[in-house]
């Protein structure tokens, strides 16, 4: 091995090292017996399942509220994506270029729940919270890829209809949109999907949905509860997955 | 001669799908909204600028008393402490596990003789473990460990040392199954222990793919850990959740902007890595 | 008059000059066809009447203005009196061909027809009459990546008749249709003309068709004009010096190769 293989390895080595000195943590002490017992009992607490009618229907209404939070963000962030697209794709210049790819960059680098917390902090507890933490991120993501996509567009399009007197939003819209636009749809659908799972989890920092209902049923040592949501959370994703999986062979079938 | 197809009144035939699908799209998002209490006038009520705007005003200026630079220090120091000894632990979980996984090793698949089902049987758990540590996002890991040990890093490091372990178990058994599997079988054949084909056969072929794979997860990593410290699993985002509770929002603002440098720091290392050990 | 061009030269960006010193003037209502062999310059020449590409040197006077000395809106204006049929149809594949069709009188539509337009076709019956005059009225509601090379070809030609300019340009119409139907095609450029009074300018390959088709033939040849003359007083000679860097024979639309090396049977008069 090259002796810079060599110094790789030992830099590493010191960094596993260091870091678990930091932390204080022996390994004995995270593998104890003691440590063991607990975490069994811990474990052992969440079986069986709260599987009453009534936790049930409120199970049934934390998904859907979790399914909305991740339509209506996506939705507006489709919105809002596609409007900064436009500038970031050097339709209104330079200057308008810059600004927006910086605002992009920053929506998107904020990790969504890191948006959901500062969200429970600008707005309260609940759905809205995650809502706007969704729609910030997506923005981000959506916008930086739709921007991408415009500046490959072909010109000619577009061009050819300025040529005949028409408007530049007309032109833009009659010849360049068609191009892009299947692109479009296919992407925040697909982003969507990814939202679904991140509602879920969002909702741990106070953001709704069903996980708001898990942090809620943690916090009160309510261990049955909690496993039922994480079931549905499981469930939600399988079914999400499977579905999108259907869809996709219907339309590639097309 | 103008050709008569029977057609005097032409409509759009794509226009009622069309429209049916506009109908749905409406139908469904409308009760959204209610659900999600998003109300769109809140955002043109005039009185809402006012508040929205000293709301903004609060995370400026900067928070940047030497103190409080020094435990924001000290936090993402800890962050990084989490990330990696997390990673460790995900790699000690994961290596065996990919072991007895992948497909490659398994002699009974080589050639004739008993074993095929009884290596399945031993292989679907292992598969099983795998993907339930995956599944259950780290965040909610995060929180069962917090409560379970407590507040503080211990947490953190075994969320991602579980999560991460099932990803990266997962990963290591496809790398393993992808690569050239020539050598592999060719050891195996000749009667060569699993372990000592493993060393001599399999991983130097994978080494760099691996080793690739585990420095992005090691960048994930990171970022994995500031989130978690949000439900109380330390580091720089357990501090950022203090400030948020306390109202204040400069401190906010200060570690969002270390936040945001320590993910591009990840990056560059992460890519250093990956370049001095291709 | 309708265009003219006085000294007019375009230089390309690596020096390359497609057009050197050319004086054209076109009257109203004219009928002029553009030959000669690829790279003479009938392209730029036609972008610049078309305002697409401003001329390096020399002015331009289109419909009685002179289109780089407008401001944003009569600029819009004017170019609403002139169609361009490119070469290659500067259609979105995934539009369909009504909506493409359609968007020749964006230029002319008030902003909310034109939005309107997007969500059902503000007009599909002059969508329709116009493609069938192209022969090509089935097509109406198909998407148009569905289409031949010369059917959309051909939508093109029909966005161009459907946007009723003063000015009507084409560049090689009919280089991907067939005979038959490329005839059909230049007959209705020409009837359309005739009809309205208006101007039509086309570039063509097949010299066969403007010798037919055009009362007045301009011979392009590096940039330069080689002759702008009846098609009666064109000799085969002419037509031959024209053509002479790229083979021994003339294309036509029954032999369109102008870039055969093998001797040819030359053309007969």
């Amino acid at each position: 091995m090259r002796r810079s293989h060599w110094m790789v390895a030992g830099l590493l080595m010191f960094a596993v090292g260091g870091s678990f000195a930091y932390l204080g943590l022996e390994v004995g002490q995270l593998f104890s017996a003691e440590a063991g017992r607990q975490m069994w009992k811990y474990l052992i607490s969440f079986f069986p399942p709260d599987l009453t009618t009534d936790y049930l229907v409120r199970i049934w209404h934390g998904t859907l509220e979790t399914i909305a939070i991740s339509a209506i963000g996506t939705l507006l962030a489709a919105i809002l994506g596609l409007l900064l697209a436009i500038p970031a794709a050097g339709r209104l210049g330079l200057a308008f270029r810059v600004i927006a790819r910086l605002v992009l960059n920053f929506l998107r680098s904020i990790p969504e729940l890191v948006w959901a917390a500062l969200m429970v902090f600008a707005a309260g507890l609940g759905p809205l919270a995650g809502t706007l933490a969704l729609m910030w991120h997506t923005t981000g993501v959506i916008g930086r890829l739709f921007a991408e996509t415009l500046e490959n567009a072909p010109p000619e399009p577009a061009q050819g209809l300025v040529l005949s007197g028409a408007r530049p939003v007309m032109a833009f819209l009659y010849g360049t949109m068609p191009e892009v636009v299947a692109q479009f749809v296919a992407y925040v659908l697909y982003r969507w999907e990814i939202n679904i799972r991140m509602a879920a989890i969002l909702g741990v920092v106070g953001a709704g949905g069903l996980g708001q209902m898990l942090y809620m049923s943690l916090s009160l040592f309510q261990q049955p509860q909690a496993m039922t949501v994480i079931i549905a959370m499981l469930s939600l994703v399988i079914i999400v997955d499977a579905a999108s999986a259907w869809l996709r062979q219907r339309v590639a079938a097309k | 001669m103008e050709r008569n197809d029977g057609i005097t009144l032409r409509r759009d035939p794509a226009a009622p799908a069309r429209l049916a699908l506009t109908l749905l799209i409406v139908v469904l998002v409308w009760p959204g909204f209610r659900l999600t209490e998003f109300d769109p006038g809140v955002l043109f009520d005039p009185r809402n600028r006012e508040t929205m705007g000293k709301f903004l005003a609060t995370f400026f200026p900067l928070a940047l008393s030497a103190d409080f630079l020094r435990l924001v220090f000290q936090s993402t120091l800890e962050t990084l402490a989490i990330a990696t000894a997390g990673m460790t632990i995900a790699m000690v979980i994961a290596i065996p596990l990919s072991l007895i996984v992948t497909r490659s090793l398994s002699v009974s698949r080589i050639g004739p003789g008993p074993g095929k089902w009884r290596g399945r049987l031993v292989r679907f758990p292992a598969r099983l473990l795998l993907m339930l540590y995956r599944s259950i996002p780290e965040i909610v890991w995060a929180l069962l460990f917090v409560r379970a040990v407590g507040l503080g890093p211990s947490a953190g490091v075994l969320a991602i040392g579980i999560t991460y372990g099932g990803m990266l178990g997962k990963v290591y058994s496809e790398i393993f199954e992808s690569g050239d599997t020539r050598p592999t079988y060719a050891l195996l054949e000749a009667g060569s222990g699993r372990l000592a084909t493993f060393a001599y056969g399999m991983f130097p072929v994978a080494l760099p793919e691996l080793v690739s794979y585990t420095v992005y997860r090691w960048e994930c990593a990171v970022r994995a850990s500031v989130i978690m410290g949000f439900v109380g699993a330390g580091g720089l985002g357990m501090q950022m959740e203090l400030s948020m509770r306390m109202l204040n929002g400069s401190e906010v603002s200060t570690m969002l902007a270390v936040f945001l440098s320590l993910v591009m720091l990840a990056d560059g290392v992460s890519a250093l890595l990956r370049r001095v050990t291709a | 008059m309708s265009a003219s061009l006085c000294r007019v030269s375009l230089v390309h960006a690596n020096g390359f000059r497609a057009v050197s010193c050319v004086d054209v003037s076109i009257a109203a209502g004219e009928r002029v066809a553009v030959i000669g062999p690829s790279g003479a310059g009938k392209t730029s020449l036609l972008r610049m009447l078309a305002t697409a590409v401003r001329p390096t040197s020399g002015d331009v006077q289109l419909l009685g203005a002179d289109p780089w000395r407008l401001g944003r809106a009569d600029l819009r204006r004017l170019r609403a009196r002139i169609g361009l049929v490119h070469q290659v149809p500067p259609i979105p594949l995934r539009q369909r061909v009504v909506t493409a069709v359609l968007g020749g009188r964006l230029g002319q539509w008030p902003l909310w027809k034109s939005l309107g337009s997007l969500l059902y076709p503000a007009d599909i019956d002059g969508a329709h009459e116009v493609l069938a005059r192209m022969e090509i009225k089935e097509k109406l509601f198909d998407r148009c990546d569905r289409l031949s090379g010369g059917q959309l070809q051909r939508v093109g030609v029909a966005r161009v008749l459907y946007q009723r300019p003063d000015l009507i340009l084409t560049d090689e119409p009919v280089s991907a249709v067939d005979p038959a139907l490329s005839d059909r095609v230049i007959s209705e450029l020409t009837r359309e003309a005739q009809s309205r009074g208006v101007t039509l300018v086309a570039s063509l390959h097949a010299v066969d068709l403007a010798l037919h088709w055009f009362p007045r033939v301009i011979g392009l040849r590096a940039g330069e004009i080689a002759f702008d003359l009846p098609p009666d007083k064109i000799s085969d000679d002419m037509l031959r010096d024209l053509y002479a860097s790229e083979t021994a024979t003339v294309p036509t639309q029954a032999e369109p190769s102008a870039v055969a090396v093998i001797r040819r049977r030359p053309l007969c008069s």
